[in-house]
């Protein structure tokens, strides 16, 4: 009996610490944010490509360049339903999940978020309805002009809630007072705290980011007809356009997260040092390409260019050469202990970014090198490549908030409130865990049922002009002959 | 900003929050009905037709509890952060529900299949009683009053937050909802499925009369606290009266024909129920019970005076922005629903 009780005693503490309503509550808010952030990205990146597709539709008049708008409105729509579905759900728990956080920030950060409602998400959703459902009911330029009202909406969005999130990395503009016995953050300067030192650099990063998300999706779709030929016009055009988008976002990434860097360097040294696994303050710092950090012993090993770090932190374009003195760079042997974010994590996915985000160069450029030769079009291995890299960009967006939000830690807001301090005082473990169970399912129906419909919406393609969908026979009684009308189905379907 | 200095801001914001959620509770408060009523209507026409009413504002109006959330986060951080984590449980549901609600007037019309679209009218109909039922529970605890400490935090076990008055409340709200549904889907339809939906407004209407008989007699009875400002104030009294003409107004107005005066009432009912309810908790907004001391106001739970005067000006620029995005959405899809192949 002890043998059977021995291991299970010494799981159990493990357990339990694994499973406190802390850990619940941040494997709730990371399961529910990881995948609400698949949406909004797209709903930006898709955005700005159907301003493009529109406005050529405006200017050249082409029907062709009418069918593509059609038909990526008719998918913007589908991801911009689950984003809204999703996106409550993030609203809703800083309340219920991170109560204490919110009496802390709620003078701060609310003004933040509740700017995001006011001024983005009633443009988006009231603009959205003229793109989806108007076609008929307004003219080409008022459609038009929707289009870019739901993009700006998209982007105003993104603008709030970055700036609400930079301000947890580097808060400003701001001063600590007591309420109701308990300290909390109030407003000093509403424009310090919108731009505070890190928004502007963060935001650079995350927009082009969201850009790439779209273009690949349109570049991916866009590939796949031409492999099978089917639609090879629209196809073209399509991926003509993701292609201009995912140059110019791609490159903005080089330069915006090299200038994100320098801030965290500047304002989080801790999260800096996690991203390269770099321990030792005093030598000079390695820039690695890829590696395994070995906390214990507090080592990084894998290719490095030495110096590399300490070359990028203090790179100073009126004296070049100082860039070789490998200034040093504050390591994780000056942060305590009890203030470093998970190391191998934050470094892991720090690289995983940076990987795909130079991948991602590559694509594009390659793309446009075959552009120019004529043969982008034709080459099958080329476009097969380009078939699954709508991932690419989503994978790196998730790695990078990874690399943003794990590298915080042990904040919540940064060197104000732990992570841990900001939790719901009135919610239990079981309460939290049934709820991620309940989410866990949901979202992985919802997943499932959003491919489902994607594939076969692609599948069915920029197809207008005889659409027969979605009608049902007139007057069809659902309730009774449901059998009869699955029949009918299936045998038009035999006769396409 | 010396023009604010002479406003109470904590009772601008207090008014301003409770406008965001009215606008909430008329606006979703007919699609979440149609809902409700959804499964009633038999064929498949018929129910396109009742998610096509609501199709291109039904997520605008979701927006309005969005910022009515944010709205409450950045003014009464204090009653965000309570209230949000005592009614963890029902809240989890309510997204689940929201969700389900969501996906299910997306998808439902993107296929064929006989059972495919039976599966996503089932849910839509169930998430949307469900979403009103655990609103209106969530308005009954907050009129009740929930026990709370010193500390601010909730004490009670969540299940307690399912006791009789805020069922009540919730079924009210269900009923509500349900009259304001069918009013709206008679406004936007019209031949067969308006005339049998003319035929639900009577006894939606009963139904809703009943509730609200039975809500305001229990709420005299056993939450007399409700009711203390109109008893000192009587010519508050005058909205409920009011309430009660426009009301019977309804039937006269369908009976005539004239369905949008017929919405209209119903809306202004709307507004005359929530007034009552924030006449009701003023100034609490998180009323505590037992001990009422620890009850959350506007003043003791409020943000700074410097952010609620932010919070005004980004208020005063947008409010203008959004009430014209709202109508001219409304405008452009006037008139009673078509079906075509952009249609759900």
């Amino acid at each position: 009996m002890t043998l059977l009780t021995t291991p299970l005693l010494s799981v159990a503490p493990v357990l339990a610490s694994l499973f406190n309503p802390v850990m619940l509550s941040r494997i709730q808010f990371g399961l529910t944010i990881s995948f609400h952030y698949i949406f909004p990205i797209l709903s930006i990146g898709l955005g700005l490509l159907l301003v493009i597709m529109e406005g050529l539709y405006l200017k050249t008049n082409d029907e062709m360049y009418h069918r593509l708008t059609q038909f990526w409105v008719t998918v913007f729509a589908l991801i911009f339903g689950i984003g809204v579905a999703t996106g409550i759900v993030m609203e809703f728990q800083f309340g219920t999940n991170w109560a204490n956080y919110s009496r802390f920030v709620g003078d701060v950060f609310g003004s933040a978020l509740a700017a995001e409602g006011l001024f983005a998400f009633f443009l988006e959703s009231g603009f959205l309805a003229i793109l989806v459902f108007g076609w008929d009911r307004v003219s080409k330029q008022m459609h038009f002009f929707s289009t870019v009202m739901v993009a700006l909406g998209a982007h105003f969005s993104a603008v709030w809630i970055v700036v609400a999130n930079s301000w947890q990395q580097t808060p400003a503009g701001f001063h600590l007072v007591e309420h109701n016995g308990l300290m909390r953050a109030e407003i000093t300067d509403f424009w310090a705290m919108v731009f505070n030192p890190s928004s502007v650099s963060r935001l650079a990063h995350v927009i082009p980011g969201a850009w790439l998300a779209g273009a690949f999706l349109v570049m991916s779709v866009s590939a796949f007809y031409l492999l099978k030929k089917r639609h090879i016009e629209t196809a073209m055009a399509g991926m003509k356009i993701g292609l201009c988008v995912a140059i110019v976002s791609s490159l903005l990434q080089l330069a915006t997260g090299h200038e994100s860097a320098l801030v965290v360097a500047k304002y989080q040294p801790a999260k800096l040092a996690a991203m390269e696994g770099h321990f030792n303050s005093e030598g000079p710092a390695d820039l690695h390409a890829f590696g395994w950090v070995d906390v214990k012993n507090k080592m990084t090993y894998g290719p490095a260019i030495p110096g590399g770090l300490s070359m990028l932190v203090h790179l100073n374009f009126q004296n070049p050469l100082q860039a070789f003195e490998q200034i040093p760079v504050k390591g994780l042997d000056q942060i305590a202990k009890n203030e470093q974010p998970p190391i191998q994590f934050t470094f892991q996915a720090f690289h995983a970014m940076v990987a795909l985000g130079l991948l991602m160069i590559a694509m594009a450029l390659l793309g446009l090198f075959m552009w120019w030769r004529g043969t982008l079009f034709t080459s099958v291995p080329v476009l097969w490549c380009f078939v699954p890299s709508v991932l690419l960009p989503q994978l790196a967006n998730q790695f990078g908030w990874w690399t943003a939000e794990v590298g915080r830690q042990p904040w919540v807001v940064y060197g104000l409130m732990k992570t841990s301090d900001g939790i719901s005082p009135a919610v239990s473990g079981d309460q939290i865990l049934a709820s991620i169970i309940m989410f866990s399912l949901v979202y992985a129906l919802l997943f499932a049922l959003f491919l489902f419909l994607l594939d076969r919406k692609i599948k069915k393609g920029p197809v207008f002009g005889d659409d027969k969908s979605p009608d049902l026979e007139d007057g069809f009684d659902l309730t009774a002959q449901g059998q009869r009308l699955q029949q009918s189905s299936q045998s038009q379907e035999e006769q396409k | 900003m010396a023009v604010f200095d002479a406003l109470d801001l904590n009772l601008v914001w207090f008014v301003l929050v409770g406008i965001l959620l009215t606008g909430y509770a008329i606006l979703d408060g007919f699609d979440l009905g149609v809902g409700i009523l959804h499964l009633l209507t038999k064929t498949d026409t018929e129910r396109r037709l009742m998610l096509n009413s609501i199709g291109p504002v039904w997520d605008g109006n979701e927006v309005w509890l969005v910022t009515g959330g944010g709205a409450l986060f950045a003014a009464f951080p204090d009653v965000y952060a309570t209230a949000f984590s005592a009614f963890y449980m029902p809240f989890m549901l309510l997204l689940v529900m929201l969700i389900f609600r969501a996906v299910a007037i997306e998808f439902r019309s993107k296929e064929n299949w006989a059972w495919w679209r039976k599966m996503w009218d089932i849910g839509f109909s169930i998430s949307s009683l469900m979403s009103a039922m655990l609103l209106g529970t969530a308005l009954g605890n907050i009129g009740y009053g929930i026990p709370l400490g010193a500390d601010q935090e909730f004490y009670g076990h969540w299940l307690s937050l399912l006791n009789p008055y805020a069922l009540l409340v919730g079924v009210t709200t269900v009923a509500l909802f349900a009259m304001h549904g069918s009013i709206y889907v008679v406004m936007k339809t019209e031949g067969e499925l308006q005339a049998r939906v003319q035929g639900w407004i009577k006894r939606t209407i009963a139904f809703f009369g009943i509730t609200y008989i039975i809500t305001t007699m229990t709420t005299l009875l056993y939450v007399p606290q409700m009711t203390e400002h109109i008893r000192n104030q009587p010519w508050f009294f005058v909205i409920a009266i009011i309430d009660a003409l426009l009301i019977a107004n309804i039937p006269r107005e369908i009976y005539y024909k004239r369905e949008f005066n017929a919405f209209v009432c119903s809306c202004l009912n709307i507004v005359c129920l929530m007034s009552l309810f924030a006449l009701g908790v003023f100034p609490y907004l998180l009323p505590s019970n037992p001990i009422h001391q620890h009850g959350l106001t506007i003043y003791n739970a409020a943000s700074s005076d410097d952010t609620l005067k932010i919070m005004l000006i980004i208020a005063i620029l947008a409010i203008p922005l959004v009430l014209s995005y709202t109508a001219s959405v409304y405008w452009i899809f006037r008139g009673k629903v078509k079906l075509t192949s952009k249609s759900y």
